[in-house]
């Protein structure tokens, strides 16, 4: 592996897909009113659950915003770099074109994972930010080190298990050809990262932690804005992304394998 | 005989369709998965005891998150992003010289979709009884059928605002970004994550007079034996359409003398 290759490829590559993104204008700006409303939508519906009572699952409803503010970061992040790049291998299945990604003499998972980018996903991820920074504030947080590089480590954490959970559903196109229908199951799952995982039923709670572990994705980063956070959690969702991360290159390297170009 | 011709033309669509549609069973089995949102819902209401301060036993709350999931079921509409394949691709052109408005395909597609899709939806619902047996109930026949025809309406209702959004392919080529936009009040506002007696008072006041209300919220409280007001549903159902459909036609008339083919 040669790093400084990497980087300049990457360079490349967000250099021409930032190019033909541009283009459409107009649709970036729309994208970012979708994010604006669709975050004024979920408030709407906090406000909805909070009307009557005090508390959801033990969140008041200021500490329950900062979930929001995550969760809007890492739906950026999703825009920005894994839906476009990922709902793309299914593309490169069903025309065969994988071939050429295999065929180039680059690692085939970092070229589909970062081959475009979405730049208005960068303002969703802005807005995240402004958020979270109200959150800090009405919530009244001190902000020092320890805290920053904790909640760094978190974030870091649920963008990898948020990454490996997307590309083991694309993956799996290599055997069912078409997932788009797959990748609208994942979305909808994800949704619930929108509320605190302790305003759920116990089965679900199970069901979200381990089986897919969302709750580990906004829950436990907004915890430790929260200072609630014990150590165990943290140290727990390190191993979790960890053991996410390197499953989604092993599985890759196995799906390929199976994988049959278009005409043979 | 020009009805039974059209009638002919309808049914071999249908038939088509149907058959296309049967080859991607697991497709349409995720989708029907990937509607499960309401569910997640229903358990954060009942688990924090949230329903009280609305009046809904847990029971009919229930039902109407069912229902709500049934009437979704039965009334997505994915026009906009097949007209916007096609369109880019240019294969609206060859569609454009049948003696035959596309959209009818596309009908015929969306209603070929449901007819697969009900089988697994009814399976989605017996596991739903099983989790929650208090909660099974008979609707009388004349409810079933009113419910039946709501949906269908609140179905036409959204055929025809993304047909109307699809349209604006012939002016920007990226139709489904303002799509995206529209499905955030879609979301929010139809009752599919909160019956909209929930609803802020705010809210309410003015939330009647806009379609959304009774894309979800009607047919599912009509269904799930909620109080609704029937008469007063239907006919704002039908008078949306007949606001939407010479939208429709004038904007359609529009587009196609400002399209141009792709090459010309």
């Amino acid at each position: 592996m040669n790093l400084r290759k990497y980087l300049k490829v990457y360079k490349k590559f967000l250099h021409t897909s930032l190019a033909s993104e541009l283009e459409y204008k107009t649709n970036i700006l729309v994208d970012l009113i979708t994010a604006i409303l669709s975050l004024v939508g979920s408030i709407f519906l906090l406000s909805i659950f909070f009307q009557n009572s005090g508390y959801i699952g033990g969140w008041k409803f200021e500490q329950a915003l900062i979930i929001q503010a995550i969760y809007t970061i890492l739906n950026g992040i999703t825009n920005t770099w894994f839906n476009p790049n990922l709902t793309e291998i299914v593309k490169h299945i069903r025309e065969g074109t994988l071939d050429f990604v295999l065929l180039k003499p680059i690692d085939s998972q970092f070229f589909i994972s970062l081959k475009k980018i979405n730049p208005s996903g960068f303002l969703e991820i802005m807005l995240g930010f402004l958020m979270l920074f109200f959150c800090i504030r009405i919530n009244q947080i001190n902000l020092n080190l320890s805290f920053m590089t904790l909640s760094l480590i978190t974030i870091s954490c649920s963008i990898c298990i948020l990454y490996s959970l997307w590309f083991f559903i694309s993956t799996t196109t290599i055997w069912f050809v078409k997932t788009w229908n797959a990748i609208e199951v994942l979305r909808s799952f994800l949704y619930i990262g929108r509320f605190p995982l302790s305003s759920f039923s116990f089965s679900l709670r199970i069901f979200f932690s381990v089986f897919i572990p969302i709750a580990f994705i906004t829950t436990i980063p907004s915890e430790v804005f929260l200072g609630l956070s014990v150590f165990w959690k943290i140290l727990l969702e390190i191993i979790v992304a960890t053991i996410f991360l390197i499953n989604s290159r092993k599985f890759w390297l196995f799906a390929l394998k199976f994988y049959s170009s278009a005409s043979s | 005989m020009i009805s039974n011709l059209i009638n002919r033309k309808i049914f071999t669509l249908l038939k088509v369709q149907y058959s296309n549609m049967l080859e991607y069973r697991v497709e349409i089995a995720l989708w029907a998965i990937s509607g499960i949102i309401p569910f997640f819902m229903l358990n954060i209401w009942t688990n924090n005891n949230l329903n009280e301060s609305i009046n809904i036993s847990d029971i009919l709350l229930s039902r109407y998150f069912l229902c709500a999931f049934f009437v979704r079921q039965f009334s997505v509409v994915w026009v906009v992003f097949s007209f916007e394949e096609d369109s880019l691709m240019g294969k609206v052109s060859p569609y454009l010289i049948q003696p035959l408005n596309p959209f009818y395909r596309y009908f015929a597609q969306h209603l070929a979709e449901q007819i697969t899709r009900f089988p697994f939806a009814l399976i989605i619902a017996f596991f739903f009884f099983v989790f929650n047996p208090e909660s099974i109930w008979i609707p009388n026949l004349g409810i079933l059928l009113l419910s039946i025809v709501s949906t269908f309406l609140s179905f036409l209702i959204q055929f025809l605002i993304q047909s109307i959004v699809a349209c604006l392919c012939f002016w920007t080529e990226k139709a489904s970004s303002i799509e995206r936009l529209l499905f955030i009040p879609t979301l929010f506002l139809s009752g599919l994550l909160a019956p909209v007696v929930s609803f802020p008072a705010y809210v309410k006041s003015w939330i009647y007079l806009t379609p959304f209300p009774y894309l979800i919220d009607f047919p599912a409280n009509l269904l799930s034996g909620n109080e609704t007001n029937i008469s007063g549903g239907l006919i704002m159902q039908i008078l949306w359409i007949f606001i939407l459909f010479p939208l429709f036609k004038k904007i359609w008339s529009e587009g196609t003398k400002k399209y141009t083919a792709m090459g010309s």
